[in-house]
This record gives structure tokens, sequence and C-alpha cells, in this order.
């Protein structure tokens, strides 16, 4: 019998040169993101504190202590808008974090298939709704109603704020713990019923213990998105020039607003001071990021000793 | 009915769905002996285990025909699960601690139901401890995780921790598989020593164990028991043809 033989065939042949170049291409796609990371870096970082040296240098510490943002006045200080964000960020996540995970409980433990079957995709739809229909939602319903019930003139206000970004980082908080919760071997589960616990006993005492990594991962990554989030915080906190907002009733600045509203026309010194602003934000993300990594790395040694 | 029968079960049939696991089981589990649960791979063993303290609750569509009691008391009808199963503590088979300490891990049961003083916890931890023999080798780490020790001090860890909701009937569910020989035998021995206090229901796979360490034993095939009797009748004088190529090892 005459047998062609599978190493004859032109593809066998060519195989060890397609293999090269496909390492290549992938390589490449994948050397794409670190070089965007770093172009960035080197940009924000370099424009950013250029402002702080030189003969006509602003002063840091006025830049970082300062409780008034009047270009007009050549005063830029940001601190009541670090304020700013961090209290609305908090306060996104005092809210948001209990009430995503109930949600992420329920829907794991105790929710009927035929319940499940809405919420998750309502979940899903929350995820991918863009942030400026956010922003419109607050300023068309949350911030005429706070008007209504604040003891100051206007709806836009912190509270605002933190309503908005509550409901945005919902979806977040509920996938993370729901995937965390639902990762969790039913062997533990299985040994808290076998030891005579009911169903709310084993949640609160053993699902959510062996889930705690998963969630305080989604609790962080909630901390990055609100406090990164710029139109929709922009369109509802009234961005006032200057103080540290004091109540939930106050308007506030977030540093996000603050690079999104005035890039667009400022120059000079202005301008680099806005980058200046990004910088700050971009410290606070990259502490955040550290803050996932150690939890997400002690996830996986948790893993393993399984 | 016999007057040490400790739990009593007539004409029990478990349906999944409609696939029938269990087919009229009738047996009488004698208080404070051993009774070893034997036969090949899918027989429903396991499905009977967990039965007897309603772990097939948790399990979706599933219906449950017959009667078992407890002491004379109906299972399902005069009981409800959560305290069934503080009385029939069960040890499965993987050793399954809680990701937390030693001490929490047995801690856990007590506290489920309602015990917080320190003082008390503490002494039911050593006492659990003690009894699944396992009290020496950790007590200078309670505070260190259950998952960093090894498989066969995890099983005793997972029997104190059964221990310490102080049950009346211990079912294990092939407890010693996952282990080398010398945890095996540690946790045999153990068994044997607990059986002074407490009704145990074992699933072995292991004809040894079995032979070695129950009282009774029951032969399962198919969902059915075919045989049930004291151990050493099942071993030395089986009656029914399927048992004898079971125990001999000619079985299919
Ligand atoms: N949750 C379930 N849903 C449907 N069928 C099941 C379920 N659990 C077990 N079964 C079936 O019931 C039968 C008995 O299973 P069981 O686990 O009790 O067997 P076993 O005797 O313990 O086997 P093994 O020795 O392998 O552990 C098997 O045919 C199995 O496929
Ligand atoms: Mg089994």
């Amino acid at each position: 019998m005459n047998k062609t033989s599978i190493k004859d065939s032109i593809a066998f042949k060519n195989r060890e040169g397609n293999e090269k170049i496909f390492k290549y291409i992938f390589l490449s796609a994948a050397l794409i993101s670190v070089i965007s990371v770093i172009a960035i870096i080197v940009f924000v970082f370099g424009k950013g504190i250029r402002p702080f040296f030189g003969d006509d240098a602003y002063s840091f510490t006025n830049f970082i202590t300062g409780l008034r943002w009047a270009p007009s006045d050549n005063e830029f200080g940001i601190f009541y808008m670090i304020a700013g964000s961090l209290l609305s960020t908090l306060g996104a996540i005092v809210l948001g974090v209990p009430v995503g995970l109930l949600t992420a409980v329920y829907i794991a433990e105790l929710a009927p298939k035929k319940i499940e079957a809405i919420l998750r995709p309502a979940i899903e739809l929350l995820a991918g709704i863009p942030s400026v229909i956010f922003g419109v939602f607050g300023l068309g319903i949350i911030v005429p109603i706070i008007k209504d019930i604040s003891p100051q003139q206007s709806g836009q206000s912190m509270l605002a704020v933190i309503l908005v970004l509550t409901m945005m980082i919902l979806p977040t908080i509920i996938s993370l713990s729901l995937s965390s919760i639902r990762a969790i071997p039913k062997s533990y589960k299985d040994a808290s019923y076998g030891l005579g616990a009911s169903k709310i006993q084993t949640i609160f005492k053993c699902i959510l213990p062996a889930a705690k990594s998963g969630i305080l991962a989604a609790v962080v990554l909630g901390i990055g998105r609100a406090i990164g989030e710029t139109t929709a915080v922009m369109m509802v906190a009234g961005n006032n020039s200057g103080g540290i907002p004091l109540s939930i009733w106050d308007k506030t600045r977030p540093l996000t607003s603050n690079v999104a509203m005035e890039m667009g026309y400022a120059s000079g010194q202005h301008q680099e001071l806005l980058f200046s602003t990004g910088v700050v934000l971009f410290i606070f993300i990259m502490v955040i990021n550290y803050v996932l990594i150690k939890i997400t790395s002690k996830v996986g040694s948790e893993g393993e000793k399984r | 009915m016999n007057n040490n029968s400790k739990f009593s079960v007539e004409d029990l049939d478990l349906f999944y769905g409609d696939f029938q696991a269990l087919k009229k089981i009738n047996m009488e589990i004698q208080e404070k002996e051993i009774t070893a649960l034997i036969g090949p791979s899918g027989c429903g063993k396991s499905t009977f285990l967990k039965t007897l303290n309603r772990m097939n609750d948790l399990v979706e569509g599933v219906t449950i025909k017959g009667k078992i009691s407890l002491d004379g008391k109906d299972i399902f009808k005069e009981m409800d699960a959560i305290s069934l199963r503080t009385r029939v503590g069960m040890v499965f088979q993987q050793p399954n601690p809680f990701p937390m300490s030693i001490y929490d891990n047995v801690a856990y049961g007590p506290r489920i139901h309602g015990i917080t003083k320190k003082s008390v916890l503490d002494e039911i931890v050593e006492r659990s401890l003690r009894q699944a023999a396992i009290w020496d080798e950790v007590k200078d780490k309670l505070k260190k995780s259950a998952l960093a020790i090894s498989g066969g001090q995890q099983q005793r860890l997972c029997i104190a921790r059964t221990l310490a909701i102080e049950p009346e009937v211990i079912l294990m569910d092939e407890p010693t598989s996952a282990l080398d020989p010398i945890s095996t035998l540690k946790i045999e021995d153990l068994a044997v020593e607990l059986k002074k206090d407490y009704t145990i229901i074992m699933v072995t796979h292991n004809m040894q164990q079995a032979a070695r360490i129950s009282d009774k034993t029951a032969f399962f095939l198919v969902g059915e028991v075919v045989e049930f009797d004291s151990t050493e009748n099942i071993f030395n004088n089986p009656k029914d043809i399927r048992t004898e190529e079971y125990i001999t090892g000619r079985f299919g």
C-alpha cells in the first residue's frame, strides 16, 4: 500500500515557522497594554510634576492642602477635592457593600431559579449602562428629590454623588461576591448543616467567612470604580470652587470632575496643575490596585491549601 | 422491636427524581454498636446514611417513603431536621474542616447552638479534641488554620467537631478512604473507643475494616439490603450467595 505520510504535508513543514510568527503576534499584542500603561504614566507624571519646579513654581504644599480652586485668582488647592472624593467613595461603599453582598447571598443561596433569572440579567444590564446615563438619571431624578428635602438650596450634593456611585458599584460588588460565594466548596456547607446549623446560620457563620477574601476584593474594586468615576459624578456633584463638604447636603468637587471640566480650555500652569490632579488620582488608584493584588494573591494561596 | 434499637427503619424507599436509589429497606440499628454498611459503588450506602440525618433534604427532587424512627420517634414527622442533626452527627468521606482555626472548627457547633461563654467553649473544645485522640497533636496550635494540618489529622478534627455537639449517633461515610494506613488505624481505634458512648454507623469499602471493628454489617446491592446480620455471620457464614461473592471478592 502506498501511504502518504502526514509528515510530507506542507503544513507540517511550515509549522515550526508558523509557531514562531504566532509567538511574536501574541507577544506584541501583550506588549500593547504594557506600553500604554508606561506611556500614560510617563506623560501624566511628567506633565503633572512640572508646575512644582522652576522659576514660577506653584507651591506643592498649597496645592495639596489648599481648600480653594480658583484659576482666575491663580489659586489651585485640591485638598477639599481629595476629601470630597474620599468621602463620596466611603459613602458609596457604606451603602453599596451591604446591599450588594445581601443581593449576592440571596442569588447564590436563597433565590428561586425564576427570580435569579430576572436578577442576573438586570445586574448585568446595570453594569453595562454608560456612565453618562447614570449622570442623566442622577440629574433628572435624584437631584430634584434631594433639592426638596435638603436644608440647602441645591440638590447637587455629595449625597447625590454617593447615591449615583452606589448604583454604579453595585454590579461590581454583586458579581464578584457572587462568584466568590459560588466558589465555596459544597463540603463546607454540608459540614455546617451536618452540625445542625440553619440556613441563615450557615450563610453568616460559614459561607461569608469562607468567602471573605473574595468579598474584600470586590469591595476594593468597588472603591477603585467609585474613586475613578467621572462623568456621572460631575453632573450631580455641584463642583463648588472651595470648601470641604461637611455634610451630605454640601456640594462637592471630586478630583475626576476637576480634571474633566477644565482640561478642555485650560492652558499653561493651570493645565499642568490639572495633570497634577490626575497624578494624585493615579496614586490613589495604584494604592488600591496594590491592595487588590495582595488580597487576590492571598485568595490564591488559600485555594492551594484545599 | 428490639429494646436497644437506636434507629429503626421500616420499608424505606428513596427516589432521586424518577430513579429509585433505595428499595424497601428494613433495619434495626443497635445502640452503642458499630454498624458497617458495605456494597459496591452506587448501591445506595451514602444515600441511606444521609437519610438518617436528613441531609438528603438538601438535595432537590428527593422523595422518601417509609418510616425511620430514632428512639421510637419518627424523624420526618416528629422532629425537625436541625434537632435531628444535633443528635445524629456526620463525618464525611473527604475531611472537610472549615477554613478557620482548629479551635473555631470545633467551637462551630456549640456556637451555632448558642454557647458563647469562652470558658465553656474552651472546655468543650479540649474535651472533644481529646476524645478524637488529636489533642496532643494540636494543643499548641489551636489558633492555626485547620487547613494546615495533615489529612488524617483533619479527619480526626472533623470527628472532634462532630463530638462537640454531643450527638448520640455518629454517621461516617468512608471516613478513612482518603487516608494513609496509619491514620486509618487511628480512626478505627477511635471508632472502637467511641462506641462505648455513641452509636456508630459507618460506610466502608474496606472489607477488613468492616470485619475488624463492626458489630453488625449490612450488605447493600442496587438499592436493596441483601443481608444484615452480625459481622461474624456476614463474613464467616453468609446466607446469601451474593454476599459471599462480594466479601470474597468474586463479585462482578
Ligand atoms: N443527588 C443525586 N441525584 C441523583 N442521583 C443520585 C444522587 N446521589 C446519588 N445518586 C444515585 O443514587 C445511587 C446511589 O448513590 P450513593 O451515593 O448512595 O452510592 P454509594 O453506595 O454511596 O456509592 P459509593 O460507594 O461510590 O460512594 C447511585 O446510582 C447514584 O448515581
Ligand atoms: Mg458513597
